[in-house]
């Protein structure tokens, strides 16, 4: 393949790609009517952020470096500093912090 | 909790729910960075221009699928399992405007086709674990502040991401999971509900990752857990022929 068509398959590519992301993040709003939904399943959707971030919590969370301990060491970090009330972005900031220091000293 | 639905339904401050969206999206601009900032320079490394990074961020925002779009692109895979492949792994952005769709205030439907362009994990994850109900400008603010961090962060990575210090690197890599984290446990405090729905998800997910995509797994993950917690409470209600939601 020359350059120039390369170029252009890689936009079709992008172009496929945010159709593909776009249209799953759409149909919902469009598609559902919040009014006509039956109290089980509203009920349902309602549960579903808590059950969400802990499946994007977890195991992920252990994948971010070789050694397992070390995503661990930032999770309780978090929940320790986050058990305090403390505001999200100070929650962030100190398992960063925690982390790359730990680094430094690896 | 009352007067702050009827404000925000009656919608009279259209700004203000703006700028506490931008507010609110200044912790996910932080956890993006070093995710954005990385993808810019494994983009650089994959070969492609800077063009096509920056656009794929702006167009696409998301950042698994635009990871694994790079792996594939590496491997020479072809354009029509790159696009399947986004589509397998962001499938699951579906349920979280589902319950974005419930949580919502009813509005046009100009402002949910511009909404639904922001919804991430992050922003879901945020927006979701709001107190009330949430409004378009609210997520307009929200979605602005995380995409722009993107973008940007994206274009930075690619032009200068190799001089960031790679302790600094390393430690970033756990911004997003705090943020769940801090997201989440103030809600596990207060509501055991949470704290069942979260850690039956977790566990789930950690089971079914070793079998299916990571996006698959993650809805599984997350509709058992519900599923779980509708059958346990119905049962619990048979028993004790309690009547009226406990909710």
């Amino acid at each position: 393949m020359n350059l120039e068509t390369v170029n252009t398959t890689l936009w079709v590519i992008i172009i496929g790609m945010a159709l593909v992301t776009y249209i799953p993040r759409l149909l919902p709003l469009v598609a559902l009517d919040a009014e006509k939904i039956p109290p089980v399943l509203a009920r349902m959707l309602r549960n579903i952020p808590y059950a969400a971030l802990g499946a994007l919590i977890f195991p992920g969370i252990l994948g971010i470096h070789d050694q397992l301990w070390y995503g661990l060491v930032g999770g309780v970090v978090a929940v320790g500093v986050a058990y305090t009330g403390a505001h999200l972005i100070v929650v962030v900031l100190s398992s960063v912090a925690v982390l790359s220091a730990l680094a430094v000293l690896l | 909790m009352k007067t702050k639905m009827e404000d925000q339904a009656t919608g009279q401050p259209t700004l203000p729910g703006f700028f506490q969206g931008l507010q609110s999206g200044l912790s996910i601009a932080i956890g993006y960075m070093p995710i954005a900032l990385a993808f810019g320079l494994l983009a650089k490394n994959t070969g492609i221009s800077l063009a096509h990074t920056v656009g794929m961020s702006l167009l696409v925002f998301a950042g698994a699928s635009q990871f694994m779009a790079l792996g594939l692109l590496a491997l020479g895979t072809g354009a029509v399992e790159i696009v399947f492949s986004t589509f397998i792994v962001n499938i699951r952005h579906m349920l979280m405007s589902m319950s974005i769709n419930e949580k919502a205030i009813q509005e046009s439907t100009l402002r949910r086709l511009i909404y639904a362009f922001g919804i991430t994990d992050e922003v879901f994850a945020v927006a979701s674990t709001r107190d009330g109900v949430v409004g378009s400008n609210y997520l307009y603010g929200l979605g602005l502040m995380a995409y722009s961090s993107w973008v940007i962060n994206s274009g930075i990575g690619y032009a200068a991401g190799s001089a960031l210090p790679e302790a600094f690197q390393q430690g970033m890599s756990i911004a997003l999971y705090a943020m769940f984290i801090g997201l989440l446990l103030p809600s596990v405090k207060k509501y055991r509900k949470a704290l069942f729905l979260s850690g039956t998800a977790a566990l789930l997910n950690a089971g079914l990752v070793t079998f299916f995509p990571a996006g698959w797994a993650i809805i599984g993950a997350t509709i058992g857990a519900v599923g779980l917690l509708e059958l346990v409470q119905s049962s619990r209600k048979d028993r004790t022929k309690e009547d009226g939601d406990e909710s």
